[in-house]
């Protein structure tokens, strides 16, 4: 077991290149004993060289989801860019299950030709073959593209490479004081800009169903207020500011709707925002107790939401025009910030066991629990739009990081990164 | 007024350019920062309610009084202490700070012009949004307090940093028990 999980280690410095404008990399702490063998060969180039090295951003794709082990570059037999290069019985020898070859050509340095080919070693076939026309600076975008039709193929799930992240980095300033930034980057933390920048506190980001904008919660004004961002014009909307807190938003399913938590009566209750009305109704009603966090079910029909009323914060389950809720979580004495599978099968939340915070998984029909990590200041879980992994926040070294785990417990990444530290993690939709 | 409003949308938009160009510098307290695409329609398209928003608050200097009263400046009033802390996941006031805040009340009931910001926060354990909401429940267990000693309720502004504002950095329980607090902020009327 420590033998292959040296290897794994071993296998991604040798082969994953970490590209020197990435401020957040990922690294395994724990692998898969199921990961499929897959040779990459490195794409062959012609002409003008391409300013991203696509078959290694690949191999860094696969190898970072648990699922597929690439062979060590050095052990690579030959380097076959075309189909009738292609000798199956040597990757056979080696094990690999998998074979993906391609090339990359530019006349001029600005639009590069791309193809890939990936085939069943085994039978011989190829499964699937591509070309593609890009300018230089859809390389890396594309190169993801082609890491999801290789998961997609060979585990007949949809891989999450070309999805986002987002994120709040805290920062400090000379003086001494703080500035924060929502981030939004690519999903192996890639390419990160900056959507948002503030003096002030960022919580809470949220994602429209259809990945164009964000919900979240700032302190611009000196209060809790929720804001929605549309991504590619930067434009903005101030849509809760009302007395007392504005906060935890959640877009409904649909995306017509904002879940969120107001005080404006009084006490923290959860209520229903339509967006282009810009009606609200409320839903819960417990004047004693903390209501907040709430989180669609796929239905569009219930919210789950954390709540205090038994006395310490457990979930608890609503329909979304109010009535009666029940209660979800009755293991452990803390259990707060659900997010849903997008199956709606599983619930992902923070679970304190003795006073340390974890990622736990509930199965919403059985109830079982399970913890899946041990790391000790867990925050805020965000489901990948596959239901595969669970990104969330952690702390090393008493700095804010960003640390994913699959919803097996299995596979273990932490996207480290430098300067700043990073905190409520929100994985986006697939693209649209 | 116009000229008001004109001056509302212009600062915001300076200080956006100001920022885009150098955004490690010349960040103010309230400022905000659109990614650089959207800076221009954040400004342009019909955002003067933001703007307007962005350009009062701006004035106001958070976590410091702005009344300087002498009596909030004597070090030896019970005024001169304006925190109250608390237990873990608790918004019970502490025996030991029940006389600070009869003195508050005593003083806010005699000054009936006088407003008092208190702003409720945690230590960093657990759930963000969760503390968000305790901080606000701990502003109004002090607020509770200092009403039935006789201040009035249009005399407060309750507000929640949730954990955001630590005053002390630290994991330890030390800076834990300094960070579950409500601080009063005296702002003048």
């Amino acid at each position: 077991m420590f033998r292959q999980w040296f290897k794994l280690i071993a296998l991604l410095i040798a082969l994953v290149p970490w590209p020197a404008h990435a401020l957040l990399t990922i690294e395994i702490t724990g692998g898969s004993e199921a990961a499929l063998p897959i040779a990459i060969v490195p794409f062959g180039v012609e002409g003008y060289a391409p300013p991203e090295n696509i078959s290694d951003i690949v191999s860094n794709d696969l190898a970072s989801s648990g699922r597929f082990a690439p062979l060590e570059k050095r052990d690579l037999i030959s380097e076959p860019h075309e189909g009738q290069q292609v000798n199956f019985q040597d990757w056979r020898l080696l094990r690999s299950e998998g074979l993906l070859i391609g090339k990359i050509s530019s006349q001029d340095g600005e639009n590069y030709q791309v193809q890939f080919q990936l085939y069943d070693v085994y039978k011989a076939e190829q499964l699937v073959g591509k070309r593609y026309n890009v300018p230089a600076s859809g390389l890396r975008n594309l190169a993801h593209q082609i890491s999801d039709i290789v998961y997609e193929t060979l585990t007949g799930e949809k891989g999450v490479f070309s999805t986002r992240l987002a994120f709040v980095s805290e920062m400090k300033n000379a003086d001494g004081s703080k500035r924060f930034a929502l981030q939004v980057s690519d999903a192996d933390g890639a390419n990160p800009r900056t959507v948002l920048q503030s003096t002030q506190p960022i919580l809470s980001p949220n994602w429209s169903p259809d990945g164009q904008q964000l919900t979240y919660v700032t302190f611009e004004n000196n209060k809790a207020e929720v804001y929605v961002q549309q991504l590619s014009s930067g434009r903005r909307n101030s849509v809760a500011s009302f007395r007392g807190l504005n906060s935890a938003p959640a877009w409904s399913p649909d995306g017509k709707k904002l879940a969120l938590t107001l005080s404006k009566n009084g006490n923290p209750e959860i209520y229903v925002l339509e967006l282009a009305s810009g009606n609200l109704s409320r839903v819960t009603h417990n004047s004693q107790a903390i209501d907040t966090e709430a989180v669609w079910l796929p239905n569009g029909r219930e919210i789950l939401f954390t709540s205090d009323r038994g006395g310490r914060p457990q979930i608890y389950r609503v329909n979304a025009d109010g009535g009666r809720a029940e209660r979800v979580t009755f293991e452990g004495s803390y259990n707060a910030s659900a997010d849903i599978s997008p199956d709606g099968r599983n619930m992902a939340m923070v679970h304190a066991v003795n006073g340390k915070f974890h990622i736990a998984i509930q199965d919403l029909q059985t109830g079982a629990v399970q913890v899946l990590t041990e790391t000790t200041a867990d925050e805020s879980p965000s489901f990948a739009p596959n239901g595969r992994m669970i990104l969330y926040a952690t702390e090393q070294q008493g700095r804010g990081v960003l640390a994913a785990v699959s919803v097996d417990g299995r596979i273990k990444q932490r996207l480290g990164e430098s300067g700043s530290a990073v905190r409520e993690p929100a994985w986006s939709p697939f693209r649209q | 007024m116009k000229l008001f409003k004109l001056f509302a949308i212009i600062l915001p938009l300076f200080a956006l350019a100001a920022c885009s160009s150098s955004p490690d510098k010349g960040m103010q307290e309230g400022d905000v920062l659109v990614e650089d695409r959207g800076a221009e329609s954040a400004g342009v398209d019909g955002q003067g309610a933001d703007g307007e928003d962005m350009g009062a608050e701006a004035k106001v200097v958070v976590g410091e009084d702005q009344y300087a009263g002498n009596e909030l400046n004597d070090p030896d009033s019970p005024l001169s202490n304006r925190t109250v802390y608390f237990e873990y996941d608790s918004d019970v006031v502490r025996n030991e700070d029940q006389q600070t805040l009869q003195a508050h009340a005593a003083y806010l009931a005699e000054n009936p012009n006088l407003t008092v910001r208190l702003e409720g926060h945690t230590d960093e354990r657990g759930s963000r949004e969760y503390n968000l909401a305790l901080g606000e429940r701990r502003a109004l267990s002090v607020r509770r307090i200092l009403m039935l000693q006789g201040a009035s309720i249009d005399q407060f502004q309750v507000t929640s940093f949730g954990e955001e504002r630590p005053a002390e950095e630290g994991g330890d329980e030390y800076a834990w028990s300094q960070n579950r607090r409500v601080e009063l902020v005296y702002v003048g009327r």
